[in-house]
Protein backbone atom coordinates (compact mmCIF):
# COMPACT_ATOMS: atom_id res chain seq x y z
CA UNK A 1 0.00 0.00 0.00
CA UNK A 2 0.61 3.85 -0.42
CA UNK A 3 3.27 5.13 2.18
CA UNK A 4 1.82 8.12 3.36
CA UNK A 5 5.40 10.14 2.96
CA UNK A 6 5.36 9.64 -0.68
CA UNK A 7 2.78 11.78 -1.73
CA UNK A 8 3.46 12.72 -5.25
CA UNK A 9 3.12 16.24 -5.79
CA UNK A 10 2.08 15.87 -9.50
CA UNK A 11 -0.98 14.26 -8.54
CA UNK A 12 -2.36 16.36 -5.61
CA UNK A 13 -4.82 18.23 -6.57
CA UNK A 14 -6.27 15.96 -8.85
CA UNK A 15 -10.17 16.71 -9.53
CA UNK A 16 -10.87 13.13 -9.46
CA UNK A 17 -9.17 13.07 -5.60
CA UNK A 18 -11.47 12.70 -2.59
CA UNK A 19 -10.60 14.56 0.42
CA UNK A 20 -10.18 11.58 2.76
CA UNK A 21 -7.12 9.88 0.82
CA UNK A 22 -3.51 11.59 0.50
CA UNK A 23 -3.24 11.01 -2.82
CA UNK A 24 -4.08 9.38 -6.01
CA UNK A 25 -2.13 6.48 -5.89
CA UNK A 26 -3.58 5.73 -2.15
CA UNK A 27 -7.51 6.40 -3.54
CA UNK A 28 -6.34 3.76 -6.48
CA UNK A 29 -4.89 1.29 -4.28
CA UNK A 30 -8.37 1.59 -1.60
CA UNK A 31 -10.68 1.03 -5.59
CA UNK A 32 -9.10 -1.72 -6.07
CA UNK A 33 -8.78 -3.78 -2.38
CA UNK A 34 -12.33 -2.96 -2.14
CA UNK A 35 -13.48 -4.40 -5.60
CA UNK A 36 -11.36 -7.70 -4.56
CA UNK A 37 -13.22 -7.69 -1.32
CA UNK A 38 -17.04 -7.71 -3.43
CA UNK A 39 -14.98 -10.51 -5.82
CA UNK A 40 -14.47 -12.80 -2.84
CA UNK A 41 -18.38 -12.58 -2.14
CA UNK A 42 -19.25 -13.00 -5.77
CA UNK A 43 -16.82 -16.42 -5.68
CA UNK A 44 -18.55 -17.95 -2.47
CA UNK A 45 -21.83 -16.93 -4.58
CA UNK A 46 -20.98 -18.80 -7.79
CA UNK A 47 -18.88 -21.35 -5.45
CA UNK A 48 -22.88 -22.51 -3.54
CA UNK A 49 -23.40 -23.59 -7.14
CA UNK A 50 -20.33 -24.98 -8.21
CA UNK A 51 -20.95 -27.30 -5.06
CA UNK A 52 -24.33 -28.32 -6.38
CA UNK A 53 -23.11 -29.23 -9.51
CA UNK A 54 -20.18 -31.10 -8.15
CA UNK A 55 -22.46 -32.88 -5.40
CA UNK A 56 -24.82 -33.49 -7.85
CA UNK A 57 -22.74 -35.13 -11.00
CA UNK A 58 -21.41 -36.99 -8.21
CA UNK A 59 -24.54 -38.86 -7.67
CA UNK A 60 -26.14 -38.90 -11.01
CA UNK A 61 -22.77 -39.36 -13.20
CA UNK A 62 -24.43 -41.30 -16.07
CA UNK A 63 -27.52 -38.44 -16.63
CA UNK A 64 -25.13 -35.82 -16.16
CA UNK A 65 -23.06 -37.05 -19.21
CA UNK A 66 -26.57 -37.96 -21.15
CA UNK A 67 -27.63 -34.25 -20.37
CA UNK A 68 -24.31 -32.46 -21.30
CA UNK A 69 -23.70 -34.17 -25.02
CA UNK A 70 -27.17 -32.79 -25.52
CA UNK A 71 -25.82 -29.20 -25.49
CA UNK A 72 -24.38 -27.74 -28.42
CA UNK A 73 -20.22 -28.20 -27.91
CA UNK A 74 -19.47 -25.60 -31.25
CA UNK A 75 -21.82 -22.99 -29.39
CA UNK A 76 -20.23 -23.51 -26.61
CA UNK A 77 -16.46 -23.34 -27.78
CA UNK A 78 -17.28 -19.84 -29.48
CA UNK A 79 -18.91 -18.30 -26.85
CA UNK A 80 -15.86 -19.38 -24.79
CA UNK A 81 -13.25 -17.62 -27.60
CA UNK A 82 -15.68 -14.84 -27.59
CA UNK A 83 -15.37 -14.00 -24.06
CA UNK A 84 -11.73 -14.71 -23.76
CA UNK A 85 -11.11 -12.21 -26.56
CA UNK A 86 -13.53 -9.79 -24.69
CA UNK A 87 -11.27 -10.03 -21.47
CA UNK A 88 -8.14 -9.48 -24.01
CA UNK A 89 -10.04 -6.38 -25.16
CA UNK A 90 -10.95 -5.40 -21.88
CA UNK A 91 -7.14 -5.71 -20.89
CA UNK A 92 -5.99 -3.54 -23.49
CA UNK A 93 -8.60 -0.65 -22.63
CA UNK A 94 -7.18 -0.74 -19.48
CA UNK A 95 -3.44 -0.78 -20.69
CA UNK A 96 -4.51 2.32 -23.36
CA UNK A 97 -5.97 3.75 -20.31
CA UNK A 98 -2.83 4.02 -18.12
CA UNK A 99 -0.93 4.88 -21.41
CA UNK A 100 -2.88 7.89 -21.64
CA UNK A 101 -4.02 6.82 -25.28
CA UNK A 102 -7.63 7.96 -25.63
CA UNK A 103 -8.98 6.79 -29.32
CA UNK A 104 -7.69 2.87 -28.87
CA UNK A 105 -9.31 3.35 -25.03
CA UNK A 106 -12.38 4.04 -26.70
CA UNK A 107 -12.32 1.46 -29.16
CA UNK A 108 -11.13 -1.37 -27.22
CA UNK A 109 -14.52 -0.49 -24.43
CA UNK A 110 -16.68 -0.61 -27.66
CA UNK A 111 -15.26 -3.76 -28.45
CA UNK A 112 -15.48 -5.36 -25.51
CA UNK A 113 -18.84 -4.44 -25.22
CA UNK A 114 -19.98 -5.79 -28.88
CA UNK A 115 -18.29 -8.87 -27.65
CA UNK A 116 -20.41 -9.24 -24.89
CA UNK A 117 -23.63 -8.77 -26.55
CA UNK A 118 -21.97 -11.24 -29.46
CA UNK A 119 -21.66 -13.71 -26.54
CA UNK A 120 -25.50 -12.99 -25.18
CA UNK A 121 -27.09 -13.40 -28.44
CA UNK A 122 -25.35 -16.89 -28.75
CA UNK A 123 -26.35 -17.42 -25.16
CA UNK A 124 -30.16 -16.74 -26.12
CA UNK A 125 -29.96 -19.38 -29.29
CA UNK A 126 -28.67 -21.91 -27.22
CA UNK A 127 -31.54 -21.20 -24.45
CA UNK A 128 -34.42 -21.14 -27.38
CA UNK A 129 -32.96 -24.51 -29.08
CA UNK A 130 -33.40 -26.32 -25.04
CA UNK A 131 -36.77 -24.57 -24.80
CA UNK A 132 -37.72 -26.04 -28.07
CA UNK A 133 -36.70 -29.23 -26.84
CA UNK A 134 -38.68 -29.15 -24.19
CA UNK A 135 -35.41 -29.43 -21.78
CA UNK A 136 -36.21 -26.48 -20.05
CA UNK A 137 -36.64 -27.69 -15.86
CA UNK A 138 -40.12 -28.03 -14.08
CA UNK A 139 -42.78 -25.70 -14.99
CA UNK A 140 -40.50 -22.33 -15.41
CA UNK A 141 -42.28 -21.84 -18.60
CA UNK A 142 -46.07 -21.91 -18.84
CA UNK A 143 -47.62 -24.47 -20.83
CA UNK A 144 -43.82 -26.39 -21.76
CA UNK A 145 -42.81 -28.72 -19.03
CA UNK A 146 -39.63 -30.29 -19.22
CA UNK A 147 -40.51 -33.75 -21.54
CA UNK A 148 -38.13 -34.01 -23.41
CA UNK A 149 -38.54 -37.37 -26.12
CA UNK A 150 -36.19 -40.13 -25.60
CA UNK A 151 -34.45 -41.32 -28.14
CA UNK A 152 -34.64 -45.54 -29.47
CA UNK A 153 -31.19 -47.28 -29.11
CA UNK A 154 -29.99 -46.34 -32.85
CA UNK A 155 -31.56 -43.36 -33.14
CA UNK A 156 -29.51 -39.90 -33.59
CA UNK A 157 -31.66 -37.33 -33.64
CA UNK A 158 -30.10 -34.69 -31.84
CA UNK A 159 -33.15 -33.05 -30.68
CA UNK A 160 -33.69 -36.45 -28.56
CA UNK A 161 -32.41 -37.10 -25.49
CA UNK A 162 -29.55 -40.10 -25.68
CA UNK A 163 -29.82 -41.36 -22.43
CA UNK A 164 -26.71 -43.88 -21.28
CA UNK A 165 -27.23 -46.69 -19.05
CA UNK A 166 -28.37 -45.81 -15.40
CA UNK A 167 -29.61 -42.27 -16.61
CA UNK A 168 -33.50 -41.33 -16.18
CA UNK A 169 -35.08 -38.07 -17.27
CA UNK A 170 -35.57 -36.83 -13.48
CA UNK A 171 -32.13 -37.34 -13.35
CA UNK A 172 -31.15 -35.63 -16.25
CA UNK A 173 -33.84 -32.80 -15.13
CA UNK A 174 -31.00 -32.12 -12.49
CA UNK A 175 -28.63 -31.39 -14.43
CA UNK A 176 -31.09 -28.96 -16.67
CA UNK A 177 -32.20 -26.94 -13.11
CA UNK A 178 -28.36 -26.79 -12.18
CA UNK A 179 -27.27 -25.91 -15.98
CA UNK A 180 -30.33 -22.90 -16.28
CA UNK A 181 -29.39 -21.78 -12.97
CA UNK A 182 -25.38 -21.14 -13.25
CA UNK A 183 -25.94 -19.84 -17.12
CA UNK A 184 -28.59 -17.73 -16.29
CA UNK A 185 -26.42 -16.22 -13.03
CA UNK A 186 -23.36 -15.68 -15.37
CA UNK A 187 -25.65 -14.14 -18.64
CA UNK A 188 -27.03 -11.61 -15.82
CA UNK A 189 -23.26 -11.14 -14.59
CA UNK A 190 -22.79 -10.36 -18.49
CA UNK A 191 -25.61 -8.20 -18.54
CA UNK A 192 -24.48 -6.06 -15.98
CA UNK A 193 -21.54 -6.00 -17.14
CA UNK A 194 -23.04 -4.56 -20.26
CA UNK A 195 -24.48 -2.17 -18.77
CA UNK A 196 -20.91 -1.03 -16.54
CA UNK A 197 -19.04 -0.89 -20.05
CA UNK A 198 -21.66 1.33 -21.59
CA UNK A 199 -21.19 3.88 -18.68
CA UNK A 200 -17.22 3.45 -18.87
CA UNK A 201 -17.69 3.97 -23.15
CA UNK A 202 -19.71 7.76 -21.83
CA UNK A 203 -17.44 8.94 -19.73
CA UNK A 204 -14.33 7.78 -21.94
CA UNK A 205 -15.99 10.06 -24.64
CA UNK A 206 -15.85 12.61 -21.61
CA UNK A 207 -12.25 12.20 -20.84
CA UNK A 208 -13.21 11.69 -17.86
CA UNK A 209 -10.10 8.94 -17.20
CA UNK A 210 -6.69 9.73 -17.96
CA UNK A 211 -3.58 8.37 -16.22
CA UNK A 212 -3.87 9.41 -12.95
CA UNK A 213 -7.13 8.44 -12.45
CA UNK A 214 -8.70 5.00 -14.23
CA UNK A 215 -10.17 3.19 -11.54
CA UNK A 216 -13.33 3.04 -12.81
CA UNK A 217 -11.80 1.09 -15.85
CA UNK A 218 -9.23 -0.78 -14.00
CA UNK A 219 -12.19 -2.34 -11.38
CA UNK A 220 -14.67 -3.06 -14.05
CA UNK A 221 -12.20 -4.69 -15.98
CA UNK A 222 -11.51 -6.88 -12.50
CA UNK A 223 -15.07 -7.80 -12.54
CA UNK A 224 -15.33 -8.49 -16.28
CA UNK A 225 -12.18 -11.03 -15.98
CA UNK A 226 -14.08 -12.39 -13.09
CA UNK A 227 -17.30 -13.62 -15.06
CA UNK A 228 -15.00 -14.34 -17.57
CA UNK A 229 -13.13 -16.85 -15.05
CA UNK A 230 -16.70 -18.06 -14.40
CA UNK A 231 -17.18 -19.30 -17.80
CA UNK A 232 -14.02 -20.51 -17.64
CA UNK A 233 -15.13 -23.15 -15.64
CA UNK A 234 -18.39 -23.46 -16.64
CA UNK A 235 -17.65 -24.74 -20.49
CA UNK A 236 -15.68 -27.84 -19.33
CA UNK A 237 -18.15 -28.50 -16.71
CA UNK A 238 -21.04 -28.32 -18.15
CA UNK A 239 -20.02 -29.00 -22.16
CA UNK A 240 -17.35 -31.45 -22.03
CA UNK A 241 -17.69 -33.79 -19.71
CA UNK A 242 -19.73 -36.54 -20.97
CA UNK A 243 -17.84 -36.34 -24.79
CA UNK A 244 -15.90 -39.47 -24.22
CA UNK A 245 -19.00 -41.72 -23.34
CA UNK A 246 -21.12 -40.41 -26.74
CA UNK A 247 -20.27 -43.58 -28.52
CA UNK A 248 -19.04 -45.92 -25.82
CA UNK B 1 2.79 6.78 -9.94
CA UNK B 2 4.15 3.36 -9.00
CA UNK B 3 1.41 1.35 -10.66
CA UNK B 4 3.04 -1.40 -12.58
CA UNK B 5 1.76 -0.91 -16.46
CA UNK B 6 1.73 -4.43 -18.10
CA UNK B 7 3.70 -4.65 -21.22
CA UNK B 8 1.00 -4.96 -24.46
CA UNK B 9 3.08 -8.59 -25.66
CA UNK B 10 2.32 -10.24 -22.62
CA UNK B 11 -1.41 -9.80 -22.73
CA UNK B 12 -1.37 -11.09 -26.20
CA UNK B 13 0.87 -13.94 -25.09
CA UNK B 14 -1.74 -14.68 -22.35
CA UNK B 15 -4.46 -14.47 -25.02
CA UNK B 16 -2.98 -16.68 -27.31
CA UNK B 17 -2.16 -19.34 -24.41
CA UNK B 18 -6.26 -18.77 -23.53
CA UNK B 19 -7.45 -19.74 -26.61
CA UNK B 20 -4.87 -22.47 -27.12
CA UNK B 21 -6.34 -23.73 -23.32
CA UNK B 22 -9.50 -23.98 -24.79
CA UNK B 23 -8.91 -25.68 -28.35
CA UNK B 24 -6.52 -28.87 -25.96
CA UNK B 25 -9.79 -28.87 -23.74
CA UNK B 26 -11.90 -29.45 -26.62
CA UNK B 27 -9.70 -31.58 -28.19
CA UNK B 28 -9.33 -33.36 -24.55
CA UNK B 29 -12.59 -34.06 -23.91
CA UNK B 30 -13.13 -36.41 -27.14
CA UNK B 31 -10.44 -38.26 -25.95
CA UNK B 32 -11.50 -41.59 -23.49
CA UNK B 33 -9.11 -41.64 -20.73
CA UNK B 34 -8.32 -44.09 -18.06
CA UNK B 35 -10.49 -43.76 -14.83
CA UNK B 36 -11.06 -40.01 -13.69
CA UNK B 37 -8.75 -38.58 -16.30
CA UNK B 38 -10.77 -36.75 -18.71
CA UNK B 39 -12.15 -34.38 -15.18
CA UNK B 40 -8.82 -34.05 -14.17
CA UNK B 41 -7.27 -33.44 -17.61
CA UNK B 42 -9.81 -30.71 -17.96
CA UNK B 43 -10.44 -28.72 -14.78
CA UNK B 44 -6.38 -28.77 -14.31
CA UNK B 45 -6.53 -26.81 -17.62
CA UNK B 46 -9.43 -24.54 -16.47
CA UNK B 47 -7.13 -23.63 -13.49
CA UNK B 48 -4.32 -23.09 -15.32
CA UNK B 49 -6.01 -20.52 -17.54
CA UNK B 50 -7.78 -19.03 -14.49
CA UNK B 51 -4.43 -18.56 -13.14
CA UNK B 52 -3.46 -17.24 -16.03
CA UNK B 53 -5.88 -14.27 -16.06
CA UNK B 54 -5.91 -13.50 -12.31
CA UNK B 55 -2.20 -12.79 -12.75
CA UNK B 56 -1.95 -11.01 -15.98
CA UNK B 57 -5.35 -9.97 -17.03
CA UNK B 58 -6.13 -8.77 -13.51
CA UNK B 59 -2.82 -7.94 -12.35
CA UNK B 60 -2.32 -10.04 -9.00
CA UNK B 61 0.85 -10.59 -10.12
CA UNK B 62 2.13 -6.84 -9.86
CA UNK B 63 -0.38 -6.24 -6.95
CA UNK B 64 -0.14 -5.55 -3.46
CA UNK B 65 0.38 -8.47 -1.12
CA UNK B 66 -3.21 -7.31 0.64
CA UNK B 67 -4.80 -8.97 -2.62
CA UNK B 68 -2.82 -11.91 -2.61
CA UNK B 69 -4.03 -12.72 1.09
CA UNK B 70 -7.74 -12.04 0.23
CA UNK B 71 -7.86 -13.97 -3.24
CA UNK B 72 -5.87 -16.93 -0.54
CA UNK B 73 -8.71 -16.23 1.88
CA UNK B 74 -11.39 -16.67 -0.86
CA UNK B 75 -10.08 -20.00 -1.86
CA UNK B 76 -9.73 -21.67 1.81
CA UNK B 77 -13.20 -20.46 2.16
CA UNK B 78 -13.84 -22.16 -0.63
CA UNK B 79 -12.19 -25.25 -0.31
CA UNK B 80 -14.55 -25.29 3.58
CA UNK B 81 -16.76 -25.20 1.57
CA UNK B 82 -16.21 -28.44 -0.73
CA UNK B 83 -14.49 -30.18 1.98
CA UNK B 84 -17.32 -30.20 4.89
CA UNK B 85 -19.96 -30.94 2.43
CA UNK B 86 -18.33 -33.80 0.72
CA UNK B 87 -17.20 -35.18 4.43
CA UNK B 88 -20.84 -35.59 4.71
CA UNK B 89 -22.10 -36.72 1.84
CA UNK B 90 -19.04 -39.60 0.71
CA UNK B 91 -19.12 -40.97 4.34
CA UNK B 92 -23.01 -41.33 4.14
CA UNK B 93 -23.07 -44.98 3.66
CA UNK B 94 -20.50 -46.17 5.41
CA UNK B 95 -22.84 -47.40 8.61
CA UNK B 96 -25.84 -48.40 7.86
CA UNK B 97 -28.42 -46.59 10.46
CA UNK B 98 -30.67 -45.37 8.18
CA UNK B 99 -31.74 -41.87 7.53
Amino acid sequence: MASHATTAPETHGHPALQHHFENMEQQREAGTLGMWVFLVTEIMFFGGMFLAYTLYRSLYPAAFASASNHLDITLGAVNTGVLILSSFTMAMAVYFTQVGKHRPQVLCLIMTLVLGLTFLGIKAKEYSDKYHDHLIPGRLIPGNPFNPVVAEHGDTDPHKLHLLEGATKEKVEMFYWIYFAMTGMHALHMIIGAGLLTYLIIFSLKLRFDPEYHSPVEVIGLYWHFVDIVWIFLFPLLYLLGRHLEHG
Amino acid sequence: MSEHIVPVRVYITIFAVLLVGTALTVWAAFQDFPWQLNTIVAMTIAITKATFVVLYFMHVRYSARLIWVILAAALFWMGILFALTFSDYWTRNWISIGY
